[in-house]
């Protein structure tokens, strides 16, 4: 039976680009723990000779051809929603130093 | 107020002149207004809509739902007002372009009045999850209108518009349909394009339309099941539509999946499910019990395979190109996790961090792997099953619409809800609730099945079923 401690629920949160706050983490142990406990079930099912879903449809690699589509956006309505626009691009903050 | 007409009538009569649209937008948008108290909308369109409204009235109106007025849930992308999925962190976000099947629909006349409340991200059954408000059942204020799609299904049972759009991944759309007492319908999955609809869980989301009538599901089922190239998931239509329907009980064989009639049942919802059945059988339909052994672990499957999948659908949110975005950020490392920390609600991250465990390194083939493999072994009884019958049949949900508050503290006993719905979705079969009567006071919701791709069979079934079990 499962039981996250508090260093198991940072590292998930650090894998998923969270910050939680001390009262967070605190009661995501419980309540992740709890839901760990239940899907645990699966555990003991024999499903041998089975092979994984990944999809129902049965579809395999649906192409189109290779040709340039104009659905006729102009990228400054597209880039609307931008927190930083510059020059027509998205503007992140720095990532090393 | 008379209640809204079949969607063709209304259509009709705006060709004829007999009804303009113009009247029927004021309608819905007073209705919206009137019912506030109930909280299903997030937002309106009434701009947009009353445009849409004069230029229908002018001669735009040769579509098949010509002047009807409809909400979507605020998980679809739309012009006209902000599309949140009910999420802080999506607050003030306006969509660049347009859900296909909201295209579809307004294609065909249809006007867009409002988008409906829904638990954040649709992760939820009651929509008390949603970063803004409650959405309360019509029959009962004190009552949730089930979830996610809570917004969409309490809009049509208030009779604000005469149908909604909801979207299901696990029983979104057919649990809420239960608890107020109207259809909820769930396709074949990739029967419709989900280009423009926020993503949950890709496995299993679909399209749900929330209706007064069977019938009225089938014509937007036939609307919407077009492929536009945006979606690499879809499957083909049905050749000969799906408004073509041959309602008839006799003969048909019904399997009632005797997993889903067990102890966790409420007996008055498993007193209107028997008696529905009695109806069923009474008409002609070949009733019989059949067994699905791994429908008890169908939920289990589903709370791995939906966190995982919703742990990787939620990553785009990360501050830089839309949605909320934390400015005081130092690097962007912080951007990304502060923005996420303040903008995500509690469910969201922890579907997220489930997902992230059960997909993690030394993890991986004991959860996500092996609930994949359970989800085979739940597809091949189910299609064995349909060696046996042509139909499947159950309960929606284990209850009848619970109090607002009684499962909001306890996240698993929320999940709960979803036992009886998530089997079709692992399975991809097409899927409906259909009103049982009540019990109560509390609408009970059939349910019916049918394999993959059957969607114009169940719907003739359904129609078939609708009168006599109600």
């Amino acid at each position: 039976m499962t039981k996250l401690t508090r260093d198991d629920v940072l590292h998930l949160a650090q894998l998923a680009r969270i910050s939680l706050s001390d009262d967070e983490v605190a009661e995501f142990s419980e309540e992740l723990s709890a839901i760990l406990q239940y899907v645990e079930q699966l555990g003991s099912v024999d499903v041998s000779g089975l092979k994984p879903t990944n999809q129902v449809t049965g579809l395999t690699n649906v192409m189109r051809d290779d040709d340039v589509i104009d659905y006729g956006y102009d990228p400054r309505d597209l880039l609307k929603n931008v927190p930083h626009v510059q020059d027509n691009q998205i503007k992140v903050k720095r990532m090393i130093g | 107020m008379a209640a809204w007409e079949p969607l063709a009538d209304i259509a009709a009569k705006v060709q004829h002149g007999e009804l303009k649209a113009v009247d029927l937008v004021e309608r819905s948008l007073a209705a919206i207004a009137d019912k506030a108290e109930y909280k299903a909308i997030i937002a309106t369109t009434a701009e947009w809509a009353r445009e849409r409204a004069k230029a229908v009235d002018a001669g735009d109106n040769k579509g098949r739902l010509a002047g009807v007025p409809f909400i979507a849930k605020d998980n679809y992308l739309a012009f006209e007002a902000e599309t949140t999925a009910a999420s802080n962190i999506l607050k003030g976000f306006n969509a660049p372009y347009q859900a296909t099947v909201i295209e579809r629909l307004e294609a065909e006349g249809a006007i867009l009045v409002a988008k409906a409340n829904l638990d954040a991200f649709a992760h939820g059954a009651s929509t008390e999850n949603s970063d803004f408000f409650t959405t309360k059942n019509p029959h009962d204020k004190t009552r949730v209108s089930g979830g996610s799609s809570g917004g969409s299904a309490a809009s049509v049972a208030l009779d604000l518009v005469p149908f909604a759009l909801g979207t299901d991944t696990g029983g979104s759309t057919r649990q809420p349909a239960s608890f107020v007492g109207i259809v909820g319908y769930k396709p074949t999955y990739g029967l419709m394009s989900r280009s423009g609809i926020v993503a949950m869980a890709s496995s299993t989301d679909v399209v749900g339309t929330l209706t007064r009538t069977v019938e009225d599901a089938s014509l937007l089922v036939d609307i919407m099941a077009v492929k536009d190239g945006l979606d690499s998931t879809m499957i083909e239509r049905d050749p000969i539509g799906y408004t073509k329907l041959q309602a008839d009980l006799k003969g048909k064989k019904i399997g009632v999946i005797k997993e889903h009639m067990g102890d966790g049942l409420a007996d008055d919802v498993r007193g209107r499910v028997e008696e529905a059945i009695a109806a069923l059988k009474q008409a002609g339909a070949e009733i019989s019990e059949v067994s699905l052994p791994s429908a008890p672990l169908a939920l289990a499957v589903y709370y791995i395979l939906c966190p995982a999948e919703v742990s990787s659908n939620l990553s785009r949110y990360d501050g830089q190109r839309y949605g909320y975005s934390y400015t005081e950020a130092r690097d962007l490392s912080e951007s990304y996790t502060k923005s996420r920390e303040v903008g995500f609600g509690k469910e969201a991250k922890r579907r997220i961090m489930i997902g992230t465990y059960v997909l993690s390194s030394g993890y991986y083939d004991a959860y996500y792997k092996k609930a994949q493999t359970v989800r085979t072994k739940l597809i091949n009884e189910t299609n064995e099953a349909f060696g046996q019958v042509d139909f499947l049949l159950g309960p929606v949900a284990p209850t009848t619409a619970f109090k607002i508050g009684e499962n909001a503290s306890n996240p698993l006993a929320m999940y709960l809800s979803d036992v009886l719905t998530v089997a079709a979705n692992l399975t991809g079969m097409p899927a409906i609730s259909v009103p049982c009567g009540q019990a109560a006071g509390l609408p009970v919701g059939l349910q019916l099945m049918a394999p993959q791709r059957a969607d114009r069979e169940l719907l003739a079934l359904a129609v078939a079923a609708e009168g006599l079990v109600a």
